[in-house]
């Protein structure tokens, strides 16, 4: 059997196909230049954070469509902990380590409600919400702190102008970019083409080659248009490394491994799971730790861009995380959904913010277009489940 | 005789894949309490989800004839305002109200923007009386045992001037002396004028209140007995119930060793896990051998399901106490995990709500009981795992485009299949299945008995749960009997017969 059917992969694509449409109504408003390199890599760097927590937040929507609205305030929180420890000359290691640790006793302090007592998340994580944007005025006295730890800001993208140096001193084109960009798309075409080649060896099911090599051109293209986007600018920003890196490693995690499966099953059909021998409260620990980990981390990836710490930093980070799960397919009563899929949702809103920055239209008015794309795609997914009835 | 109030002509009403009800007739006149019995699945409760407007008006075929007129309900509101009322099975009443809050919950009293609540108060009150509950009715719900529950949905009936009530197993939760107290009620209103249909299993409640009786088998009418022509006892309702032929629909096990006891539970008792009063299962014992089929027969609701989920690491109920004994040496099961590990296996009624993942493909819902055996460091092998679902779909005939599908599209009896293979998967010794065949169509049951011969054909143990009594005489090599908790009869599958068992249930 084969699937080509091309209804069924527009279906699947649709997403894609909308963020695709939307840049391209954009490139006409902007006259162009949405796609210039400059404004590729703000809209890159940009919204790494939603990146992050978009990831996080998808494996506790997958647990059911639970969300997390605690993770701005931690984002502030565990910041605000860093800019202090750093102001006060601390290693920067150490640092970094003692912030993802607050995170992850954060997300443990959380998790351990939701799972273990029955709190409602929306519940847990709102008075989270509301403790620890307290305690993140607590940690920095009310003020801002600025962070000077050169280390620090290079490593993670820090002062909004942090690149990955070019090696081969290339004038117009960062050749670093582009080495990096092909060796990217290499590295893609041959695992591609190797897993393809095993599974037709041991006689499974493999796509049809249309669509396969379709989808293999189709990102290999994109992969290399970013890079000369990017290439044209001042290189690849740093925090684009570890967003490249968070994402293919939960991306690993939610397709391959034991935990990613349970938190599918748990979404999908919580009894069934539990009558299959697995704890199912487990699976929503993880869930909910994980998602204060990853806030952590956003929140270094946050005061590093912003070279400070401040008591308001990461106001409605949750509902932008939230947001790209739903728009990115994520189904709002679990089970479905996957990690490129938030990332596409953060990308479409990513897209909108800034076209729309940049054909200076009213931020009210964002916020309103951002409402309302967030509606369509859950009305979309709710009305081609019913369809299917 | 009065005249006819209710005629229900040639009604049949199909569900995909099953026709289940076939061209039915009822008649029902005015001022008697006619019966309606029947197997679990006759028919009985879809008759009178058609009757009630539950399913549509062109959702079935046939006539109902109210009071001389053709009707067409389309929502239960527009049967209601005819004065015909349903009350289920499943009490609905929401605990955290009061007794007036329910009872005109969707009736509310005074206007919309403004609830006259002494107006409520006082005929719910009213309402109360006539049923002869003496409670407050700003008393709670939760506060009230079944039995007055019970009597708060008849009164919430009376409410909604109810002229021909319909009552779907009312005492199956209550205790005799409720029970008497509620079918005297019933006979009360009789008297003065009301009408009503009665579904239940207990006959001799039947026997006790019924005018008519009118026996439903596999969809269809089969008879309806008077009681001032016909005699009424209870062997003639069971004849009548059961009495359909066995064909061919079993497949012969050939030449199977039936080994050592594999399983055996002593003194098996089980509380309710809300009402932790109640007992579930009271005192079971039981046992099964290698190689063997040994089917739990019952009624709804005697306590199969519990005892069969206390048995899998205690996925039921409280306070759980008796021995478990697995070849011969007895072991505690503390989770489920614990449950797989020592071999045991429940396949579930519930397919769709505690069996699968029905958003999930075929492979991950075939491997999600076992993945540890698909997995190295916790990363699943997804080459091997597609092999195991490829494997399990040809051994079990499951028809589907591919593994990938997903399972939520299949039907019934495909999804059985992937259910029993998730489960096979696991490599237990012994299966308990519980209605292995609800359901699915007639090929397909054919098919999932062939799978469960395999097994024991394979030295393993089946145990099979079924409301079914040609399949569980069909397939047991021995069978129990259950009811209300407790085992109330073990006999043979040669010497066991449909009258045996079902007198057996109706006379513990």
């Amino acid at each position: 059997m084969v699937s080509n059917n091309i209804g069924n992969t527009l279906k699947k694509y649709t997403m894609v196909i909308a963020l695709v449409v939307i840049i391209a109504i954009f490139y006409v408003g902007t006259g162009g230049t949405i796609l210039l390199s400059q404004n590729v890599n703000n809209l890159l760097s940009q919204n790494a954070y939603v990146f992050v927590l978009g990831t996080g937040m998808l494996l506790c929507i997958l647990t059911g469509g639970n969300i997390d609205l605690s993770v701005g305030s931690v984002v502030c929180f565990v910041g605000g902990i860093g800019a202090v420890l750093l102001s006060k000359g601390l290693n920067v290691w150490l640092a970094v380590i003692i912030m993802l640790l607050c995170g992850i006793a954060v997300g443990a302090w959380q998790a351990f409600w939701v799972a273990y007592i029955n709190v409602p998340p929306f519940i847990a994580t709102l008075a989270g919400m509301y403790a620890f944007r307290g305690l993140s005025n607590v940690v920095l006295n009310g003020y801002a702190v600025s962070i000077s730890n050169t280390t620090f800001l290079n490593v993670f993208g820090g002062g909004a102008d942090c690149y990955i140096p070019d090696f081969f001193n290339g004038k117009d084109l960062n050749i670093t970019c582009i080495v990096a960009g092909l060796i990217a798309v290499a590295v893609y075409v041959v695992l591609s083409l190797k897993n393809r080649i095993s599974a037709t060896k041991k006689g499974y099911e493999t796509q049809s080659a249309a669509p396969f090599y379709g989808k293999l051109v189709i990102i290999s293209a994109v992969i290399l248009f970013l890079t000369f986007k990017l290439a044209g600018y001042k290189g690849i920003p740093t925090s684009l490394l570890w967003i490249i890196l968070i994402v293919l490693a939960y991306n690993y995690v939610t397709t391959k491994t034991t935990i990613g499966r349970y938190l599918y099953a748990v979404g999908g059909n919580e009894k069934a799971t539990q009558l299959s021998g697995i704890n199912t409260k487990k699976v929503y620990f993880f869930a909910y730790t994980n998602m204060g980990f990853l806030a952590a981390f956003a929140g270094i990836l946050t005061v590093a861009r912003a070279a400070s710490a401040q008591p308001t930093y990461g106001q409605f980070y949750e509902m932008d995380a939230i947001g790209a799960c739903f728009i990115g397919g994520a189904s709002a009563y679990g089970g479905t959904g996957s990690v490129f899929g938030a990332i596409i949702g953060a990308l479409l809103m990513g897209v909108i913010n800034q076209g729309m920055l940049i054909m200076g239209v009213d931020a009210n008015y964002q916020k309103v277009v951002k409402g309302l794309v967030l509606l369509a795609a859950v009305i979309f997914d709710v009305m081609s489940k019913r369809e299917k009835k | 005789m009065g005249k006819t109030l209710l005629e229900m002509i040639n009604i049949t009403k199909e569900f995909p894949g099953v026709k289940a009800l076939d061209n039915v007739n009822l008649k029902v006149e005015e001022g008697e309490i006619h019966a309606l019995v029947g197997e679990n699945g006759a028919g009985k409760s879809t008759l009178m989800n058609v009757l009630s407007g539950i399913y549509p008006f062109g959702s079935y075929t046939g006539d109902i004839v109210y009071n001389g007129e053709v009707c067409k309900f389309q929502k239960i509101k527009d049967s209601e305002e005819k004065g015909i009322v349903i009350i289920h099975q499943e009490l609905a009443l929401i605990p955290y109200m009061s007794i007036g809050e329910n009872m005109f919950l969707g009736n509310e009293q005074g206007s919309k923007a403004k609830i006259d609540w002494d107006k409520t108060y006082a005929e719910a009150d009213k309402y109360l009386k006539m049923v002869g509950l003496s409670e407050s009715s700003r008393t709670l719900i939760k506060d009230i045992g079944v039995g007055k529950q019970q009597l708060v949905e008849i009164a919430k009936a009376l409410a909604k001037h109810a002229k021909l009530l319909i009552l779907d197993e009312p005492t199956s939760s209550l205790n005799e002396t409720d029970s008497k107290a509620l079918l005297d009620l019933l006979l009360k209103f009789k008297q003065e004028g009301m009408t009503s249909i009665i579904i239940s299993h207990k006959l001799n409640e039947v026997s006790y209140v019924a005018d008519k009786i009118t026996v439903i088998r596999d969809g269809s009418t089969i008879e309806t007995l008077d009681k001032t022509v016909d005699e009424i006892t209870e062997d003639r309702i069971i004849k009548g119930m059961v009495g359909r032929e066995m064909t061919d629909r079993f497949p012969k096990r050939h030449d199977v060793k039936i080994g050592d006891v594999a399983m055996e539970v002593k003194d098996w008792t089980v509380y309710h896990p809300q009402f932790a009063e109640r007992k579930v299962v009271d005192g079971v014992s039981m046992n099964v051998r290698k190689g063997e089929v040994v089917g739990i027969a019952g009624l709804m609701g005697a306590g199969r399901t519990e005892l069969a989920m206390s048995i899998f690491g205690k996925s039921y109920g409280t306070n759980i106490s008796g021995q478990l004994i697995l070849n011969g040496q007895e072991v505690h099961l503390k989770n489920i995990k614990d449950a797989i590990k020592h071999k045991i296996a429940y396949v579930t009624e519930d397919r769709k709500g505690n069996g699968l993942v029905l958003t999930n493909p075929i492979k991950i819902n075939t491997t999600l009981a076992n993945l540890s055996e698909l997995c190295n460091k916790r990363v699943i092998d997804q080459d091997k795992e597609y092999q195991v679902a490829e494997d399990y779909r040809e051994k079990l005939k499951t028809k589907c485009p591919s593994v990938e599908q997903n399972v939520g599209n299949l039907s019934g009896g495909n999804q059985q299949k992937v259910l029993l293979a998730k489960w096979m998967f696991a490599d237990p010794d012994v299966l308990i299945l519980d209605e292995p065949t609800r359901g699915i169509d007639v090929g397909a049951k054919y098919e999932i008995y062939c799978i469960i011969n395999d097994l024991v054909a394979a030295g393993k143990s089946v145990i099979m749960i079924s409301s079914e009594l040609p399949e569980v005489l069909g397939m047991s090599d021995r069978i129990y009997v259950m009811n209300e908790g407790k085992m109330v009869g073990e006999m043979s599958g040669a010497e066991a017969s449909q009258e045996s068992i079902m007198s057996c249930i109706l006379k513990s």
